[in-house]
């Protein structure tokens, strides 16, 4: 049994050697297909953070009759907490605060520094910001909450009804970006498997006639399979070791270019975080349909 | 030792290769199958090996009924018969050597032992000075002394050759011929499939004739009568 692993292994590599045309085509087109992968899953990581980051931008704010006292609007923070488990941050903002904040952004407007001045006192109202965990329809049960709950006679207004149409799209836009991203990474997939069958079927029909051949005098059909499982894991494990590479190259490359366009994302941060994924994904990937089709061809010749 | 019990072969409905074949072949013979091209001599030597299934009837061998042996069975029984073949069927991307040691690795032989007979066997048969050529680097007379040393190496009970002089030259041919007589002398069963009249004629040994997937005639001393 030893003797049997240890020829086997031995034949899978010399053959490996023998025909490097075909070895180093099957490479080049399983490192194509692993890289297509990793890149899907490096599309998922872009869309994920930049999903999170726009709903993070979204919430809803309920502002408070004028003269409300600070400890009677923390009340209501804390009520608003326990009342609703889909809660993800409250914050209040002071009348001070909004002022603040508005003079702040608005310090080069001097037409809007005016307008304020001849107000005289500070107009804007204390409020509550609320964000929820990433579903529309909870935006709409704390308005609601917030609308008719004992304490909402101390709220002036809650602005979700105006901003209700814009939460709904950005959710519908996110949600389709996923469901996009799910089916395309499918077909992709799918073709990408299809190529590798088809190039590893190829380098096997090759070797048809020396099937039939170790058939003939005798060989098992573990004999016979053995050598080829073994390429389409040395295939594997190659085109592994090369993505791998190339994704922590590219990744460290294009970094500071996707920094750019997505302040806060690290592209070269994303890969060594979930470093462990990549190798999983693309290991698993590359050994598994190398394997695969690899098995499926030679049980075909072995059948006949 | 062989033996085919009302054989039938039938590829598709107007392929009807073997018909209603019964004979038996005894241990230590020289059997000759002769007939014109097509007529189903491969055919039946891919049955005697168990490479094809028959459409109906039974072949023995040793008498174990091929129809029902489970593949390791039919695996052993191949172990156990050397093949000669016009194409000569080498392993393209092995060497000399790793051809002829492959049949011993296949049946689970140490490697002390292959690395002491191949050579061995490489010698006797002429091609010493060949062991790291691959195939293609040989002539088409050391292919098929290679090929007999393949089917030679690992001490088979039958020798199968088809056709095993179709490919080579008078002088080749004979060579062939003469070392398939010494085997049988020693022992071995030969079945000899060949459409060479030459041959046949100057053989003096038993000739199964094959004509429209029938035996039409099965004589000991035979001649190549078509």
């Amino acid at each position: 049994m030893k003797n049997n692993t240890k020829r086997i292994i031995g034949f899978a590599i010399n053959d490996f050697n023998r025909n490097k045309g075909i070895s180093i085509a099957t490479i080049f087109v399983l490192t194509i297909t692993i890289m297509l992968v990793t890149g899907l899953f490096f599309f998922q990581g872009i869309a994920g953070y930049l999903t999170a980051q726009i709903q993070n931008k979204i919430d809803i704010t309920a502002y408070f009759v004028d003269g409300t006292q600070e400890q009677d609007i923390l009340n209501v923070k804390d009520e608003i907490i326990k009342m609703s488990p889909n809660i993800k941050n409250v914050e209040y903002v002071s009348k001070d605060q909004a002022l603040a904040t508005f003079s702040a952004k608005h310090k080069d407007d001097a037409v809007l520094g005016q307008a304020l001045q001849e107000v005289g006192n500070n107009p804007f109202l204390p409020s509550l910001n609320i964000t929820t965990n990433s579903d529309p329809a909870q935006y709409a049960q704390v308005a609601n909450i917030l609308q008719t709950s004992d304490f909402s006679k101390l709220i002036d207004k809650v602005d979700y009804s105006q901003k209700k149409d814009t939460i709904e799209e950005i959710y519908s836009i996110t949600s389709n970006i996923t469901i996009f991203g799910i089916i395309l990474g499918i077909i992709l997939i799918l073709v990408a498997i299809l190529v590798v069958f088809n190039t590893i079927k190829l380098a096997i029909e090759n070797s048809k006639e020396e099937i039939n051949t170790m058939k003939t005098v005798g060989a098992s059909n573990q004999f016979i399979r053995g050598p080829f499982i073994i390429q389409g894991v040395i295939y594997g494990i190659i085109s592994f070791v090369i993505c791998f590479l190339l994704s922590g190259i590219f990744a460290l490359i294009l970094s500071s270019k996707v920094e750019v366009i997505l302040p806060g994302f690290s592209l070269f941060g994303f890969f060594l975080t979930n470093w462990w994924i990549f190798v999983l994904i693309q290991l698993g990937f590359g050994i598994g349909v190398g394997v695969i089709s690899a098995l499926i061809v030679v049980k075909k010749h072995l059948e006949i | 030792m062989i033996k085919f019990n009302n054989v039938t072969k039938i590829y598709s409905q107007s392929t009807v290769v073997l018909q209603d074949i019964s004979f038996e072949i005894k241990e230590g013979e020289f059997v000759s199958v002769v007939g014109k091209s097509g007529v189903g001599k491969t055919t039946l030597t891919r049955l005697i090996l168990g490479l094809e299934a028959p459409t109906s009837g039974e072949i023995y061998f040793k008498g174990e009924n091929l129809n029902t042996a489970d593949p390791a069975k039919i695996q052993e029984i191949r172990r156990k018969i050397g093949c000669i073949y016009q194409d000569y069927k080498l392993l393209p991307k092995k060497t000399v050597y790793e051809n002829v040691a492959y049949i011993m690795q296949v049946e689970g032989k140490e490697n002390e032992e292959i690395d002491r007979e191949v050579p061995k066997v490489l010698e006797i048969i002429g091609l010493g000075g060949k062991i790291n050529n691959f195939p293609d680097q040989l002539s088409g007379g050391e292919k098929q002394r290679l090929a007999i040393a393949r089917a030679l190496v690992n001490n088979p009970e039958i020798i199968i050759a088809d056709e095993p002089t179709g490919n080579l030259d008078p002088y080749n041919t004979y060579e062939v011929i003469s070392l398939l007589q010494k085997i049988n002398k020693a022992g071995k069963t030969i079945i000899l499939a060949t459409h060479d009249r030459e041959i046949i004629n100057k053989l003096g040994k038993r000739v199964v004739t094959l004509e429209n997937g029938k035996i039409i005639r099965d004589e000991q001393a035979g001649k190549f009568i078509i």
